[in-house]
């Protein structure tokens, strides 16, 4: 895995093709093409932009809420040096949560649709189109163009509107257009390659805001940057909080924007051990959503990475508890960080996922979304074999209201 | 510039044969597999017989993104009937075992063909009889990937043109193109709406001025008048989605074949054939 040379950084990609090694690049239909290049334009103006950044930073604080709380889980970590000790280990890491959650909608997404939708202000496009799969991208993006007076309308595979009600409710409420994708497995793969319909139908006046970090050059880089504050901020208060740097990071990935988010401001800190947890499903060997682990290297949705399919190419179904996990790729940069070992992809199933949400839940009085309850059930096996002056960090993206009904569901009478 | 010239030889006589006749050339789509292996094949050998004078065949992906819901729909039944990219190959060669001059053109998408393994795909395609790829997501951005190799290996890599590409880029849309130019009359997926034909003659003018290659044009053609109009300003015509539709409307409820599948399209082809000769051209000089 890690026989490749190693670079000198980690965070210098992707080169000026958008590509992270051999995965990334610019795999669309030729009407897209100059659209992509003029949001690469308008994208480096931005980011070289002190009244963008300004910007940013205003409406990150007094509208999103942030920073957000990096939170000593001190039950959590109690609870695993019981197990660590009952184990004749005697250790257990010092458990800190980056609470993402507690962001306005609710998840580490609408750090992202910030920057977009500040960046489609500046491009002039009146009209928004997101894909989603938990339906949080979709929250957020229905939540700027509320904030701003733009027209959204979000693409979500049916099987997902099912599962995630809530969230449909919520981006009507904001008046937001949903519309239910009939089309293929009807879930976050065929919501983007709608999504994309659209946006090559409606070139001219329409931002697609993509939600994570795959698609075409320039959005992995740019959605990764729009998400780096949860690393940056982490770093801070890490500092503020026990004078050094953590130990580890844990986050869960679907795409992978919550974790490339926390991740990239620490890659090249090579101490660092930085592990990122995909959705196991119901086995690696069954059903599941685990690109790195169960896939391999294929073209879908505007890039290079690594994907479910079969011997002639064709996309499988992903399969996972978690409508925000359940994607048969994985952002192009993480196929690259796993190429080159520098991070350590492990995977969850559905039932540790539960587990882990429920676990939470008792110990910390805190209702993570599944997702992140992927990565939590990462950290329980994790943190009892470390040191005690171990500092282990796990992203809590998303809060777990949206889950609720589909959580009740699973657990049948063990909640009644 | 390329070392080696594509051989594209069928596909210029072709246009030959057609601007002889003093008409436009009409290029059919149909979705290798669909419903079923053998009615694929029946159909691609019944098309030049109706009047189609270039096939392109589809290489079924899960994931079309620029398709519309008939060509999304054609994949998903060849796929469900166990097409794969060997299967396809197979029956291009089947196809070229009776029909030495008919240029097959093979379109789809990149993943099929970069899991097959680049290098394989275009030899195997080569032995098959295939003249050219029309490959969606390959913009000249990723030409390193497929494009080059196929002209080196002596397939046309035809390229999409749209009405988005301005006369700034289309010199790199059109520099490693060969065989014909393929103008998308409208910004949108396949089967969409019908453009203003009217607009297509000044498009189609516009490439033309950057390529001496043939430019045809498809998106949105459905019935012979339709044909009839865009050949009026173009050197081909090309009719996909509506021949999906024919031929899906013929179905029955577990999307098999019946007696009147292949009829249905091939009525629909002289329909356009009829439409495309109804169009006197200026023999070329």
């Amino acid at each position: 895995m890690s026989a490749q040379a190693q670079p000198n950084s980690f965070r210098t990609g992707p080169d000026e093709r958008g590509h992270f090694g051999t995965f990334g690049g610019r795999f669309v239909a030729e009407t897209l093409m100059p659209n992509i290049l003029e949001l690469e334009k308008a994208y480096e103006e931005a980011r070289n932009d002190p009244a963008f950044h300004a910007d940013m930073a205003s409406y990150s604080t007094h509208y999103i809420g942030r920073p957000s709380p990096l939170y000593f889980a001190e039950r959590m970590t109690e609870h695993l040096r019981e197990v660590s000790a009952a184990s004749g280990r005697s250790g257990g890491a010092k458990i800190y949560f980056k609470r993402e959650e507690l962001n306005h909608t609710g998840a580490h997404k609408v750090n992202n649709v910030l920057g977009q939708i500040l960046l489609a202000r500046r491009m002039g496009k009146k009209r928004i189109i997101a894909e989603t799969g938990a339906g949080q991208h979709g929250v957020a993006t229905a939540t700027l163009c509320a904030r701003f007076g733009l027209d959204c309308v979000v693409y979500m595979g049916a099987v997902d509107v099912e599962r995630q009600k809530p969230n449909v409710f919520r981006m009507h409420m904001l008046g937001a257009k949903v519309v239910p994708v009939q089309s293929g497995t009807k879930t976050l793969k065929d919501a983007m390659n709608e999504a994309l319909r659209d946006w090559v139908t409606n070139v001219a006046d329409t931002f697609y805001c993509i939600g994570t970090v795959a698609g075409p050059h320039p959005y992995p880089a740019m959605v990764r940057d729009f998400q780096c504050v949860i690393g940056n901020e982490t770093h801070e208060q890490m500092m503020a909080a026990e004078g050094r740097l953590p130990d580890s990071l844990v986050a869960c990935i679907g795409g992978g924007s919550n974790a490339i988010g926390l991740f990239h401001p620490f890659l090249d800190d090579k101490d660092i051990e930085i592990y990122g947890v995909e959705a196991a499903g119901h086995g690696l060997d069954k059903l599941h959503a685990a690109s790195l682990s169960g896939g391999r290297p294929g073209v879908l949705h505007g890039n290079r990475t690594y994907l479910l399919m079969d011997h002639d190419g064709q996309i499988q179904d992903a399969h996972s508890i978690s409508a925000g996990l359940d994607y048969p790729g994985i952002g192009p940069e993480h196929a690259w960080l796993h190429e080159m070992g520098r991070v350590k992809y492990i995977s969850a199933t559905d039932q540790e996922a539960l587990d882990a949400f429920q676990l939470c839940s008792r110990l910390e009085g805190i209702l993570p979304a599944l997702e992140p309850a992927h990565a939590l059930a990462k950290v329980m096996e994790l943190a009892p074999s470390k040191p005690k002056d171990h500092l282990m960090v796990v992203n809590i993206s998303g809060r777990g209201d949206k889950d609720l009904f589909q959580i009740a569901e699973h657990l049948g009478d063990q909640i009644v | 510039m390329l070392k080696t010239q594509p051989m594209t030889q069928r596909i210029e006589a072709r246009f030959e044969k057609c601007r002889a006749e003093g008409r436009a050339a009409l290029v059919t789509y149909v979705m290798a597999g669909d419903p079923d292996p053998e009615t694929s094949l029946a159909i691609l050998k019944s098309l030049p017989k109706a009047g189609a004078d270039i096939v392109e065949f589809g290489l079924p992906f899960t994931d079309p993104m620029a398709d519309g819901p008939a060509i999304q729909a054609a994949g998903l039944r060849a796929l469900k009937m166990g097409q794969d990219t060997v299967k396809t190959l197979d029956l291009v060669r089947r196809f070229r075992a009776e029909d030495q001059d008919t240029p097959v053109i093979l379109m789809g998408y990149f993943n099929p063909i970069y899991v097959y393994g680049v290098d394989r795909f275009l030899a195997d395609a080569k032995a098959a009889g295939v003249d050219g790829l029309i490959v969606v997501d390959l913009p000249p951005e990723e030409d390193d990937e497929l494009c080059l190799p196929a002209l080196e290996a002596g397939l046309a890599f035809i390229r999409l043109a749209t009405p988005t590409t301005d006369d700034k880029r289309l010199p790199a849309v059109l520099t490693n193109t060969a065989g014909f130019v393929y103008y998308v009359s409208i910004t949108g997926i396949t089967g969409a709406a019908t453009p203003d034909f009217g607009k297509v003659a000044t498009a189609v003018e516009r490439i033309k001025r950057h390529t001496p290659l043939p430019v045809v044009v498809g998106f949105g053609v459905k019935s012979g008048a339709h044909a009839a109009a865009v050949a009026e300003g173009a050197d081909g015509v090309v009719v996909g989605s509506a021949l999906i539709d024919a031929l899906k409307n013929t179905l029955d409820d577990q999307d098999r074949a019946t007696a009147g599948t292949i009829e249905a399209v091939t009525k629909l082809v002289k329909e356009l054939s009829d439409g495309v000769r109804s169009v006197a051209k200026r023999a070329a000089a």
